[in-house]
């Protein structure tokens, strides 16, 4: 699947977007494969009450599961307006 | 409805005016235009950035929402990315009704969710250094009104 990042998350990790395969069932556990890989993931989702998801574009939680979604995506809360 | 999402500066007052062009079914438009602020003189650029695709898409459900709530005629929401600098137009919001009081609300409505749920991030380059704009929670806050 392809993970996309943006704002401050996208900082910390480095890059904008990256395909990850993955056995993890929801984005939380998806959340703990990443941390575990290197410091910036684990730098990025220190806190992930600071943090938002969206399940191919669509606002989610951190328990939803991710089987069949195509793309997610990692931001802090937003600020439009 | 109208949504526009681009890098591309505006004129409010033009937009306005095309917006209320040719209508004779409303009584009431109601505007919003939000501005780069700088009131510590210490900004040199607003940098916005968004997530294309998920940005229109979730601005079209917002609006289709107060367009159904208040019974729009119409509404406009035009929201842009980029380098920005102060004094220039971030974005607008127009409503028409029949009536004045569901434009102004709905207006104030999608002035809520558009800050809170809209995927846009912005990004303070100041004289001191750059900073990301926290999300505060009265924004969030804001939203329970509805």
């Amino acid at each position: 699947m392809n993970i996309v990042y943006f704002a401050w998350v996208r900082e910390r990790i480095g890059i904008p977007q990256e395909q990850v395969e993955t056995n993890a069932q929801t984005v939380q556990e998806l959340v703990e494969e990443l941390k575990a890989r290197e410091e910036r993931y684990a730098a990025a989702f220190a806190d992930i009450s600071a943090l938002r998801v969206a399940l191919d574009q669509e606002l989610a939680e951190f328990d939803a599961p991710i089987a069949g979604v195509s793309e997610i995506a990692f931001f802090p809360p937003m600020t439009g307006g | 409805m109208t949504v526009r999402v681009q890098s591309d500066t505006f004129d409010a007052g033009v937009e306005l005016n095309a917006f209320a062009q040719g209508r004779r079914d409303i009584g009431a438009i109601v505007s919003f235009t939000g501005v780069v602020r700088d009131t510590d003189n210490t900004l040199q650029e607003m940098l916005i950035e968004h997530y294309p695709g998920m940005t229109e898409r979730a601005i079209k459900e917002i609006v289709k929402t107060a367009i159904e709530r208040w019974n729009l005629a119409d509404a406009l929401v035009i929201h842009r990315f980029g380098a920005l600098k102060p004094g220039a137009p971030i974005m607008m919001v127009a409503t028409a009704s029949a009536h004045r009081a569901a434009a102004f609300e709905a207006a104030d409505f999608l002035m809520d969710y558009l800050k809170s749920r809209a995927p846009f991030w912005k990004k303070e380059i100041t004289k001191d250094g750059a900073h990301w704009v926290d999300a505060k929670e009265q924004d969030e806050d804001a939203l329970k009104r509805w």
